[in-house]
């Protein structure tokens, strides 16, 4: 038998079939679906008569448009985001697929419900129309993004049309020095590969530094795999996972569960697996990380200055000059002079549990700084209740965040949070486009203790010196 | 979805690198249930003043490519979201292709979906059409998908790879869902077998 990747294993045991010009079906495990990407497929069965193949392995939740104030249970004032949201809602009933409502304690962001509920597990193939779906990927998932016409596809059939993607490795040895966090490696690897770095491939993260972090800082990792551009990103599953997984209201239960581990088990590359790509990474040549331009690529360290476009070559010379423009920056300003007006701690990059309590870590005690507009979105209403059980929410209100409900918020600007032409914002979301967080609005993305330090001193401060 | 054999059209170029899909379409315009009437918010910050009048500079204002449908762009084109109301409003303005050196993944996909056929060229390639395209309204160019040739305005010619099934479906118009349909014998056997071996699923 041949060497076989973490992907190859999964691939094999999903795949129906390939066609003569290489070309397969896939069978698909879990299908999540959220209100912007799915009422034109929902409405493409209609059309067709079709029913949903298997509702009972699909699973609905709002949470682009939804507002998070919490006055949102008496109705969403922007009508188009409330016709997505009705749509969703009578298409989830319709179809009778699993769905968590509005006023559902386990609504949120669909890739924190998903692993949270026990939706996602190992060796699963998991897809959404979001391209953020690489979260699950930190289950031993295969999990990626898919456009609204496959999101029709896989509604009608439960299968995926797709080519094999090829098979790169992310390796980070060592240690995590102080201060730095998933947010930082992923970010990092970013700024090495370039957003176009992962196209074409399947990234499985391994090594020391990946094996030691939580379920949620592996989340954080495999959710900016699509940042580098790859399609998806996995962690072979370990004991970590496993203790995660058990227990969830959809995990396996009773002898499911031993047959579940026992495969489970199997899950990861063989030693002489080949990889199309390698990359390995130090983990102690990790800063905490922050970004300077509109694209996830323009990241260094907190300790650098702003670069000159004239640091780049070919087509991205324009493009930094247009960034900076539109940053508002000038080269060879200290990164840590910047100051911050805005600073969001959530999205499914970094709305969990353990994000929240490195952010209470750093504010406890503290206020932020006078002016700043600093919110706290929980990736989930049983984020939320846990962060108020655990403290944490008393702790962040005492320091001046506004305490939210749970939703993608200001990750993208699609409900009322949203940045003003020329604000800047310290986000620990994923994207900082131009527009992003509003129109006119200037993103740096950073890490949930980054963020903290940031709300605390108005500016982008290097959490180690605090 | 409508088929697509040879198109001849007016070539826009957009020299930038990472075009995003948040540039394409902002997500103020993903509020929408229906697939239809995107064109307009095409590239919308980029084309609209915050008053929504036209900002003469940007390519697709200009007189001359107000009708293009062919775009000529940097590498990784449609990075960023899988939103699918990327290749709509394109569609919707009536663009019918993108040549770039790369396209970031699920819009690569997404387009093949709705009937507009992304290319991917080399540099130098992409740098004649790039050139091509930038003499205005006499910039036409005509894209060959059965014979997976480029004629440029001055009759060159630039052969391009296309994925056989793709183009299959391109060329036929065909739905996938319909063509996946045919095999749903398969798939019921799979989906048996499947669920015996993993019944946690
Ligand atoms: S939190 Fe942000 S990145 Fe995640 S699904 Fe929502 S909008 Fe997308």
């Amino acid at each position: 038998m041949t060497a076989k990747t973490l992907y190859d294993k999964i691939w094999d045991d999903h795949l129906i079939s390939t066609d003569e010009d290489g070309s397969s079906l896939i069978y698909i495990d879990r299908h999540l679906v959220h209100e912007v990407t799915s009422p034109q497929a929902f409405e493409g069965l209609r059309n067709a008569g079709r029913k949903v193949h298997a509702p009972d392995k699909t699973i609905a939740v709002p949470d682009h448009n939804v507002p998070t104030t919490l006055d949102r249970l008496n109705g969403v004032e922007n009508e188009e985001s409330r016709i997505q949201l009705e749509a969703l809602d009578k298409n989830a009933r319709d179809f009778g697929v699993h769905y968590y409502p509005v006023d559902d304690v386990r609504q949120g962001v669909v890739h924190i419900v998903g692993p949270e509920q026990g939706w996602t597990l190992p060796g699963m193939t998991v897809v959404c129309g979001d391209s953020h779906t690489a979260t699950h990927g930190a289950f031993g998932a295969l999990a990626h993004g898919i456009g609204t016409s496959e999101v029709e596809h896989v509604l009608a059939t439960q299968t995926l049309i797709q080519a094999k993607s090829k098979n790169m490795k992310v390796e980070v040895t060592g240690t995590l020095p102080e201060g730095v966090t998933a947010k930082d490696i992923t970010m990092h690897i970013i700024g090495l590969t370039g957003t176009a770095g992962g196209t074409g491939y399947v990234i499985e993260y391994c090594g020391d530094a990946i094996r030691s972090l939580s379920m949620e800082g592996r989340m954080t990792v495999c959710n900016m795999a699509i940042e580098g551009g790859a399609r998806a990103g996995l962690i072979a599953p370990d004991e970590t996972t496993f203790e995660y997984v058990k227990g969830r209201p959809h995990a396996p239960k009773g002898a499911d569960w031993d047959k579940a581990m026992a495969y489970w088990k199997t899950l990861y590359s063989d030693d002489d697996a080949h990889f199309d790509k390698v990359l390995t990474i130090k983990a102690e040549d990790i800063a905490p990380s922050v970004t300077w331009g509109t694209s996830p690529e323009d990241v260094l360290p907190i300790t650098a200055t702003v670069p000159a476009p004239e640091d780049f070559e070919g087509g991205k010379v324009d493009a930094v000059a247009r960034s900076l423009e539109y940053m508002g920056l000038k080269p060879g300003m200290k990164l840590t002079d910047i100051e911050i007006d805005t600073v969001f701690i959530g999205s499914c990059t970094n709305g969990r549990i353990e994000d929240l309590r490195a952010v209470a870590e750093v504010v406890k005690g503290k206020k932020i700084k006078e002016g700043m507009r600093a919110m706290v979105v929980p990736g989930s209403g049983l984020v939320r209740a846990q962060a108020e059980e655990e403290g944490i929410a008393q702790i962040l209100q005492d320091a001046g965040f506004e305490w939210r409900l749970a939703g993608c918020s200001m990750c993208l600007a699609m409900n009322p949070d949203q940045l003003q032409p020329g604000e800047r914002c310290a986000a620990t979301s994923n994207r900082n486009f131009e527009g992003r967080q509003g129109r006119g609005g200037r993103t740096h993305l950073v890490s949930p203790a980054m963020a903290a330090a940031a709300a605390l001193t108005g500016h982008l401060a290097d959490v180690r010196d605090l | 979805m409508e088929k697509f054999t040879k198109l001849t059209g007016v070539a826009a170029p957009m020299p930038l690198i990472n075009i995003d899909t948040d540039m394409i379409i902002p997500k103020l315009f993903l509020k929408t249930i229906k697939r239809s009437g995107l064109g307009k918010n095409l590239f919308d910050e980029m084309r609209y003043d915050a008053e929504g009048n036209e900002i003469p500079d940007f390519v697709l204002n200009k007189p001359a490519y107000r009708n293009a449908q062919i775009l000529i762009a940097g590498d990784n084109f449609g990075c960023g979201s899988s939103r699918e109301h990327a290749p709509w409003a394109l569609l919707d303005f009536g663009i019918r292709v993108v040549i770039a050196t790369s396209f970031a993944d699920i819009f690569f996909n997404n387009c093949f979906k709705n009937g507009i056929l992304p290319i991917v060229l080399p540099q130098e390639d992409v740098d004649k059409l790039m050139d091509d395209a930038s003499r205005g309204a006499n910039a036409v160019v005509t894209v060959d998908l059965e014979n997976q040739v480029i004629t440029g305005p001055d009759g060159g010619e630039i052969s391009f790879e296309v994925d056989a099934f793709k183009k299959h479906c391109l060329l036929n118009g065909l739905d996938d869902i319909g063509l996946t349909l045919q095999k749903a014998d398969k798939i019921a056997a799979f989906e048996k077998e499947h669920g015996a071996k993993m019944p946690w699923v």
